[in-house]
This record gives structure tokens, C-alpha cells and sequence, in this order.
């Protein structure tokens, strides 16, 4: 009887303090106001910071909906379970002869080429650029990134078969190493070895959102010649027919790929095939990294907050030294006096962080008709809502604790001789 | 027994000085008696009625209070028996200036295991036991001295204490109004409530059934009340009739 009848004291009992603290705060409305300033301008800035990310997100899914999903990343991939999830990088890479005969197999893949990657130093005569980018692509890469020659000729068949020392620049490498516009049939060394140009590519298309992956010096090769000298990891980009196709082909590729990899029936898939899950993991790094930083500056707002909330729970508790007094001497055990002193901090603090994302509302209302900020999608996710409201509560019961505590000590006899 | 202090004493340190407030009381008091204690100003009253109500803690000396030992209580027990056992009646009212009359008197309730149930019903019950039914509403500054004062003992009757403790409870009152509160007392005593009361008037003293008075810390003397004709009739009758019962 008595266990299930507490709960429902406590439950009342938490109203009744609730009802209370709320009485007296709007008693005490100016003060309370002011006080929770530094949480609500806090709370706002963040949950704001956030929305913004969130719209800036949601505006590059759509970007990429609309241009860029029928590119397949295939990267290899340690599964978390079975026989593999201990292999070593080396054992997972892929080999290009794995991929040997994918655009058969594949229907509804357009377009395939390998990629390496390097970085790798650029010499022609005294000039030289270090860690110039060194990618090994085949014939279809252009297609794929739509990036073509606009100067010379792309490589042939016989370039690859042959890993021919032979490359493309973009107009940034030319640039710096004052290269003529026409740079055909001069050569340049990477390492110490010596290429020869026979075009240039066009730069990358400029996106609004991303840091370019064009940005740079830039140098191709045929991949095989890239595979033999640099060996460096390689992935895949496949192009499917269309994006309605897109998971299609992802499927036969993954179809195709299992068995090019051995992989048994009850394996897991040691490679991933992304869409444009690669640049989101970008921006979403971008992301965490200003979101922290916002946090930071919104912990020491809170920081600040919670000490003025501090301070006000501690000017509340002497001036209502006496009901103290008087409310012990009815009865009160300290850990009511506690409990009251502290439910009224964390609803100040509560109170402070609605305001707060009140404010963060109107300021994302606000973002999104901004012209030309990219911001029309922004709006504040549940979860920040969550967050900022539980950590509001927090401080108020981390900031609370020390004025609670000393409520709930007071002597009784002196409590009630305070003037 | 219901109150059993032994060797009882209050020593306060105030710089180089050091106060004996009580000095060794040795005091008993049964269920149902009315004992008013007087005395000259800083004797000790108010810490003895302090120390009665479990407010504040002797510096030596025991307090048995029905049958329970207080001084080895902690906080919380000391909480629950001014919640469950003590009304205590303060000179000054001590009622919440924001609370309505039914709201002061039901704040002991809020700190009862059973407070929940029936709260204001309760509340406006203790309120009617002082004839102040028709003010339940009222705040604080609404009302007068007495009523102020009769408001508090409905709080101090609440929960039914074993006993009511009330400091000068008539000093903030004229004398028409201490009539009114003397006749509340003498008539919740009948009703078998047990009353301690300090006081600096006789009339209010002779309410009583019995009279202690203090001097230096120390009980000085501790008598029956002798038989005052205006104000203590209605005691002198109640007592004859107790006796009466005892025989
Ligand atoms: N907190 C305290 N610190 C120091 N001395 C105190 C304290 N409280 C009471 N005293 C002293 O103890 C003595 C008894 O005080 P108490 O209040 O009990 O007197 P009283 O009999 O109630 O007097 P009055 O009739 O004026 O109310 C006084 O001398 C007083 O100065
Ligand atoms: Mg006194």
C-alpha cells in the first residue's frame, strides 16, 4: 500500500513545488527575466547554430538529388562481423582485376573507371609545386566527373595497356609551373619520374557548399601507370544509366563485386557502394566541428547563466529566511526545503532555456528568408530541442544544489529570528 | 508521561561570554494538563519552549517526548515530530503573507505522509475549530490580529499534536482580542488538548490548571493555579469535575 501511494506523494509533491516555484518567479518577474538572460541567449545561439546546419544539409541532399546520384562510390570496407572483421587493410584492398568485366555484368551501369590517389612533388625546370595531387583515372573518369579535355587529347586504350608516362593537367598546375596555355608535348617530372603532357582538363564546377575537390594542382595518369608506381589504394566510380537506376546498379554492382571478392553466402560485404553519403560525411565533420565550437561558446554562456542563477537562489533564500524557518517548524524535513529550493532553480532554468528556444526559432525563421544564405531549409531538430532543454535544466540543478543546500541547513530558531 | 525533561541545558557562547539560558530543568508534564509558564524577560522561556517544540536542542540534559529519546534524533525524525506531535503557536503569527487563511493552515499537511487526502477539508475543519469558517479565504492582511492568531492555531492543530506550544501567544494582542484566544485554548483544552503557554499576564496564566515560573534558567516555582473567580471559572469548574473522574 505505502510503496505504491509514495510515488504518488512524491509525483504531488513535485507538482506542488513546481506550482510554487513558478508563483515565485512571476512574483519576482524583472529579476527572473534578467537572470536567466545569459541561458536564454545561449540556448537561442545554439539551437540556431544548429537549425542552420541542419537546412545547410537538407540543401545539399538536395543538390545532389538533383545532379550528382547516379555516381557510385565503391570503397572497401571492414565489416563489424564475421570472418572479416579483423582482416587487415591490406588483405581488404582492392585489386583491378577484381573489377574486371564490371561493365558487362552490370547493366545498368553507364560508366566505370579505378582511382588512386597520390601526392606527390611536380618539377618542370625551376619551378616545382610539393604535394601536387596525383590521381590515376581511366578513360570513363571523364564522362563520370564531366570534367573533359579541353586541350590535347584524353588517354587512349593503349596509354592504360601499356601504363604509358603520359598525363593531363588541370589549368591550376599549368598555371604554376608557367606552363604554356598550349602545354601539349612538354613534359614535366613527378618524383623523378619524367611524363609527358598530352592535355589539360577543364577545372572542377565550383559548388557553392563543398570545398573543391578541383582546388589545386591537379595532375592525371593513366591508372595502371598510377597503380605501378605510387600502389596506392585504389576505389572505384561507377556512373548508372540515369539516378532512377541508381539502385539498380548499385545492386548488381555489389552482385558482381561479391563474386570478384570470393565472398561467401554468409559473408558480410567487405566493400561499401555510397552515393553521396562521401561528401555528407564531409560536411557532416565540418558540421560537428562548428557545432562544438558553438557548444563551447554556448557552455560558457550557460557557465555565466547558471551563476546568476546562483546568485538569485541565493538572494532568494535569504530573503525568504523566515518561511524557511517557519516551514521547518511545521514539519518540513531539510530534503523538502532541498527539493523546493531546487525545483525552483531547474524551473527558472527551464523557463530560460523555452525562451531560449523560442528565440532560436524566431532567429531560424528569420535565416530562412535571408537571401542568398542557402538557409531556406534550416529548422530546429527535436533532438536539439531535447538537448538544449535538458541542459538548461542542468545547470539549474548543478547552479541550484549550492543555495538548496544551504536552504535546507538553516537552524530553524535562527531562520525564524531573521529579520 | 507525555514530556519528560531531565538536567535540561541551554549554554550559549557569545564571545567571552557565556549564557547559561537554562540551567538544569528537571520538568514532567501529562497528557491533557495546561501549564502556563511565566517570568521575568530573558529567564528562559522562550528557550525552554524552543527546545519543547524540538526547534532547538539542549546543550545537556534529556527530552523524552511520548516515550520517544529527541536528542538522538537526526534531522529528519526532529522534522517529523514538530510535523506529527508539536503545534507551535508563535508570538509574531509567522503565517505566509501570500497564502490565503486555508492554504497557511493546511502547510503542515504538505509535509505529512498522509497530508494529501482531503487536504483543504481538513484545513477549512481546523479553521472552523477556531470560528474562522467564513475567512478561509482571506489573506494574511485581511485579517485582524486575532483572527491572524487564531488562523495559526488552526495551523498548529492540524495534524492533532500531542501537545500545543504557544510563545506569548496574546502579546501582540489587545485585551478583548486575548479573551478570544484565551477562550479558544480553554475550550480546545476541554476537548482534551494538551497546552503549554508563555506568558507575562496573570489573567492568561490563570487559565491554566497549573503555573511555572522561571528565573535565571531555572524553574522557580510550579504550582496549581489558584482559583481566580473572572477569568478562571470555566477552568475551575473543568478541573473539579476531573478530579471528580479521578476519584
Ligand atoms: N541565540 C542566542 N544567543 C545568545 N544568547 C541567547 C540566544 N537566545 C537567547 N539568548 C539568551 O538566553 C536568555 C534567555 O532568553 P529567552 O529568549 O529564552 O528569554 P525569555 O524568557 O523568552 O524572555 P522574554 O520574556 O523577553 O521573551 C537571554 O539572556 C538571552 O539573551
Ligand atoms: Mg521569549
Amino acid at each position: 500500500m505505502s510503496l505504491l501511494r509514495t510515488p504518488f506523494y512524491l509525483a504531488r509533491f513535485l507538482l506542488q513545488s513546481i506550482l510554487l516555484a513558478l508563483g515565485q518567479i512571476w512574483m519576482n518577474k524583472t529579476r527572473s527575466v534578467l537572470t536567466t538572460t545569459g541561458i536564454v541567449i545561449g540556448v537561442a545561439a545554439v539551437t540556431a547554430v544548429i537549425a542552420a546546419l541542419t537546412g545547410l544539409r537538407s540543401n545539399i541532399l538536395g543538390e545532389f538529388e538533383a545532379l550528382g546520384t547516379n555516381k557510385l562510390y565503391i570503397i572497401p570496407y571492414r565489416p563489424d562481423t564475421g570472418r572479416f572483421q579483423h582482416a587487415s587493410g591490406r588483405t581488404l584492398r582492392f585489386t583491378p582485376d577484381q573489377f574486371d568485366g564490371l561493365v558487362e555484368h552490370c547493366p545498368s551501369v553507364a560508366g566505370f573507371t579505378l582511382l588512386a590517389d597520390a601526392a606527390d612533388k611536380v618539377i618542370r625546370g625551376d619551378r616545382s609545386i610539393d604535394g601536387a595531387r596525383i590521381t590515376g583515372i581511366q578513360p570513363a573518369w571523364h564522362e563520370i566527373e564531366n570534367r573533359t579535355v579541353t586541350l590535347g587529347r584524353p588517354f587512349s586504350l593503349l596509354d592504360e595497356q601499356r601504363a604509358a608516362y603520359v598525363c593531363l593537367i588541370n589549368p591550376e598546375t599549368r598555371d604554376q609551373l608557367r606552363l604554356d596555355r598550349d602545354c601539349n608535348g612538354q613534359s614535366i617530372y613527378i618524383g623523378n619520374r619524367r611524363f609527358l603532357i598530352v592535355g589539360v582538363v577543364e577545372p572542377a564546377v565550383q559548388s557553392a557548399l563543398f570545398l573543391n575537390q578541383g582546388e589545386g594542382a591537379e595532375v592525371f595518369v593513366p591508372f595502371r601507370t598510377h597503380w605501378n608506381v605510387w600502389q596506392s589504394r585504389l576505389i572505384a566510380i561507377a556512373a548508372s544509366q540515369s539516378p532512377d537506376v541508381s539502385d539498380d546498379a548499385r545492386a548488381e554492382v555489389r552482385f558482381f563485386l561479391r563474386q570478384t571478392r570470393e565472398l561467401k553466402p554468409d559473408d558480410p560485404d567487405t566493400f561499401r557502394i555510397e552515393v553521396i553519403e562521401q561528401y555528407l560525411r564531409q560536411f557532416d565533420r565540418v558540421a560537428a566541428t562548428i557545432t562544438m565550437v558553438a557548444g563551447a561558446i554556448v557552455g560558457v554562456s550557460l557557465l555565466v547563466g547558471g551563476v546568476g542563477i546562483m546568485n538569485i537562489m541565493l538572494v532568494s533564500v535569504s530573503e525568504r529566511t523566515r518561511e524557511i524557518g517557519l516551514r521547518k517548524a511545521v514539519g518540513a524535513r531539510p530534503a523538502a526545503i532541498l527539493f523546493q529550493f531546487l525545483i525552483e532553480a531547474v524551473t527558472l532554468c527551464s523557463l530560460g532555456g523555452l525562451l531560449g528556444i523560442a528565440g532560436g526559432w524566431a532567429l531560424t525563421l528569420l535565416m530562412a528568408v535571408l537571401p542568398g544564405a542557402q538557409l531556406d531549409k534550416a529548422y530546429i531538430p527535436l533532438w536539439a530541442i531535447a538537448v538544449a532543454f535538458g541542459f538548461s535544466a542542468l545547470v539549474g540543478v548543478f547552479f541550484g544544489m549550492f543555495p538548496a543546500f544551504k536552504a535546507a541547513g538553516l537552524d530553524p530558531i535562527e531562520a525564524l529570528r531573521h529579520e | 508521561m507525555l514530556i519528560r525533561l531531565t538536567g535540561i541545558k541551554k549554554i550559549y557562547q557569545v564571545g567571552v561570554e557565556t549564557i547559561h539560558a537554562l540551567d538544569g530543568v528537571d520538568l514532567q508534564v501529562d497528557a491533557n494538563e495546561f501549564v502556563a509558564i511565566m517570568g521575568p524577560s530573558g529567564s528562559g522561556k522562550s528557550t525552554l519552549m524552543n527546545i519543547l517544540g524540538c526547534l532547538d536542542r539542549p546543550t545537556h540534559g534529556t527530552y523524552e517526548l511520548a516515550g520517544e529519546q529527541t536528542s538522538r534524533m537526526g534531522g529528519s525524525a526532529l522534522a517529523r515530530v514538530r510535523n506529527q506531535r508539536i503545534g507551535f503557536v508563535f508570538q509574531s503569527f509567522e503565517l505566509m503573507p501570500r497564502f490565503s487563511a486555508v492554504r497557511n493552515v493546511a502547510l503542515p499537511l504538505t509535509y505529512s505522509p498522509d497530508g494529501w487526502s482531503n487536504r483543504r477539508r481538513k484545513a477549512l475543519d481546523a479553521l472552523a475549530r477556531v470560528n474562522l469558517a467564513d475567512r478561509a479565504a482571506h489573506r494574511p492582511n485581511q485579517l485582524s490580529g486575532g483572527q491572524k492568531q487564531r488562523v495559526a492555531i488552526a495551523r498548529a492543530l492540524i495534524n492533532q499534536p500531542d501537545i500545543l506550544l504557544a510563545d506569548e501567544p496574546t502579546g501582540n494582542l489587545d485585551s478583548r482580542t486575548t479573551e478570544d484566544i484565551l477562550k479558544l485554548l480553554v475550550q480546545l483544552h476541554r476537548e482534551g488538548q494538551t497546552i503549554i503557554i508563555v506568558t507575562h499576564e496573570r489573567d492568561v496564566a490563570a487559565c491554566a490548571q497549573r503555573v511555572i515560573h522561571m528565573h535565571d534558567g531555572r524553574i522557580h516555582s510550579d504550582q496549581p493555579v489558584e482559583q481566580d473567580p473572572d477569568v478562571g471559572s470555566v477552568v475551575a469548574a473543568k478541573r473539579q469535575r476531573d478530579s471528580q473522574e479521578a476519584v
